[in-house]
C-alpha cells in the first residue's frame, strides 16, 4: 500500500499534504506487522486479548482520521467554490453592463 | 448627501413573479437600485428579469442556495459602495411600500441591521401556517437564549443592512438557511440588530423552499448552526 501511495504522489495524482495521513497509517500498520511483539504489547496495554483485534482497532481509528480530514477538505473546497461562483456572477454582470455602455457610446458617435 | 440604496432580490426559478417584484420596487421609489441575483435558475428567470430593463441581473453559474445568492448581493453592494442594502424576496411576499419602515432605524443610527417582521405586533397581513409559527417560535427562543436579542420573526428574509454590516456580511455569511443564523452572527460581532413590524402577503406563485420533512431537517440544521455560531469567537473586533 505504501508503494502505491508513493507512486501516486510521484505522478502528482495525490498531493503531498493529503498523503501524510495515509503514509502514517501505512507506516504504523507495517511496523506492527513486522514487529509482532509491539502488537502484542499494544494489545496488552489496551486490555485486548486477541492481538489482531488491536491491529484492526488501529486501522479503523486511522481510517476515521482520514475521513474527517476529507470532510475538512471538502468544506474548504465548497467555501472557495462558492466565492468563485459569486465573483464570476458579479464579473459577468459588470462585463455586460460595460458592453451596453460601449454600444451606447458607439451609437452616439455613429 | 443622498443615501444609495440597493435592493437585493435573490431569485431561484421565479420567472412568474420576478417582473412584478421588480416593477413594484421600481415604482415605489426611484432612489432604489435593483439587483436580481439569479441563483442558477432552471427556468427563464434570467431572460425575464433582463427584459424588464430594471436594474442589474447577476447570473450565478450554478445554484448556491439563498445564502450564497444574498451574499453575492452584499459583495456587489460593497464593491459599488452602497450605503444601504435591502434583502427582498423574489416571490412577491414582501411589499416594496414597506421598505421605508425598515430603513428608518438605520438612518437614525439606532440599528445596524433591521428585520421586517410579521409578528412584532398583530397586524392584518399574512400570518403563515401553524407548523411554521411553531418553528418560528422555537427559533425565537433559541435566538433569545443564544444572543440575548429578542427577534420574533428570525426567518424573515425582509431586511435592511447599513454599510458596515454590508462589508461584514460580504466576507462572512452563512450559506444554507442563513436568516436565523445571521442574527446571531451579527449580534456576536457587535452589530445592533432589531426588527420592525411590516405587512407581507401570500406568495404570488412558485413553491416555498421549505416544506414537509425538509422543515424538520431545516430546524435541526438551523439550531445546530445557531448554536455553533454563538460558540465561535467574534470575527471582528467590537467597535468602540
Amino acid at each position: 500500500m505504501l508503494l502505491v501511495i508513493f507512486k501516486l504522489i510521484k505522478r502528482k495524482k495525490l498531493k503531498e499534504e493529503y498523503s501524510l495521513l495515509w503514509i502514517a497509517l501505512g507506516g504504523a500498520v507495517l511496523f506492527l506487522a513486522i514487529f509482532e511483539s509491539s502488537l502484542n504489547l499494544l494489545a496488552e496495554t489496551l486490555g485486548i486479548l486477541y492481538p489482531p483485534a488491536a491491529l484492526l482497532l488501529v486501522l479503523i481509528g486511522s481510517a476515521f482520521c482520514i475521513l474527517i480530514q476529507f470532510s475538512m477538505v471538502i468544506s474548504r473546497l465548497s467555501e472557495s467554490n462558492k466565492n468563485l461562483v459569486q465573483e464570476v456572477g458579479i464579473l459577468n454582470a459588470e462585463i455586460s453592463a460595460m458592453k451596453r455602455d460601449m454600444k451606447k457610446e458607439d451609437s452616439y458617435e455613429g | 448627501m443622498k443615501k444609495r440604496i440597493l435592493v437585493i432580490i435573490p431569485a431561484y426559478n421565479e420567472q412568474s413573479n420576478i417582473v412584478n417584484v421588480l416593477k413594484s420596487v421600481d415604482a415605489a421609489s426611484h432612489e432604489y437600485s435593483c439587483l436580481v441575483v439569479n441563483d442558477g435558475s432552471k427556468d427563464d428567470t434570467q431572460a425575464v428579469a433582463e427584459s424588464a430593463g430594471i436594474g442589474c441581473v447577476i447570473r450565478l453559474p450554478h445554484n448556491l442556495g439563498i445564502g450564497g445568492a444574498v451574499q453575492t448581493g452584499f459583495k456587489y453592494a460593497d464593491y459599488h459602495g452602497y450605503d444601504v442594502a435591502i434583502q427582498f424576496d423574489g416571490d412577491g411576499q414582501h411589499l416594496a411600500s414597506e421598505i421605508p419602515k425598515i430603513i428608518a432605524p438605520l438612518e437614525s443610527g439606532e440599528l445596524d441591521a433591521c428585520i421586517g417582521s410579521r409578528f412584532v405586533e398583530s397586524n392584518d397581513g399574512f400570518q403563515s401556517t401553524f407548523m411554521r409559527r411553531l418553528g418560528i417560535k422555537t427559533l425565537m427562543v433559541a435566538a433569545k437564549v443564544l444572543s440575548g436579542a429578542t427577534i420574533f420573526d428570525s426567518t424573515s428574509g425582509f431586511r435592511a443592512y447599513n454599510k458596515e454590516a454590508i462589508r461584514f456580511l460580504a466576507a462572512e455569511y452563512p450559506t444554507d438557511y442563513p436568516e436565523p443564523e445571521s442574527i446571531i452572527l451579527l449580534g456576536k460581532n457587535g452589530f445592533k440588530v432589531g426588527e420592525v413590524p411590516v405587512l407581507m402577503v401570500e406568495r404570488q406563485g412558485g413553491e416555498s423552499s421549505i416544506s414537509g420533512w425538509r422543515s424538520m431537517y431545516y430546524m435541526i440544521k438551523v439550531l445546530l448552526a445557531m448554536f455553533m455560531t454563538s460558540r465561535r469567537d467574534p470575527i471582528r473586533n467590537l467597535r468602540g
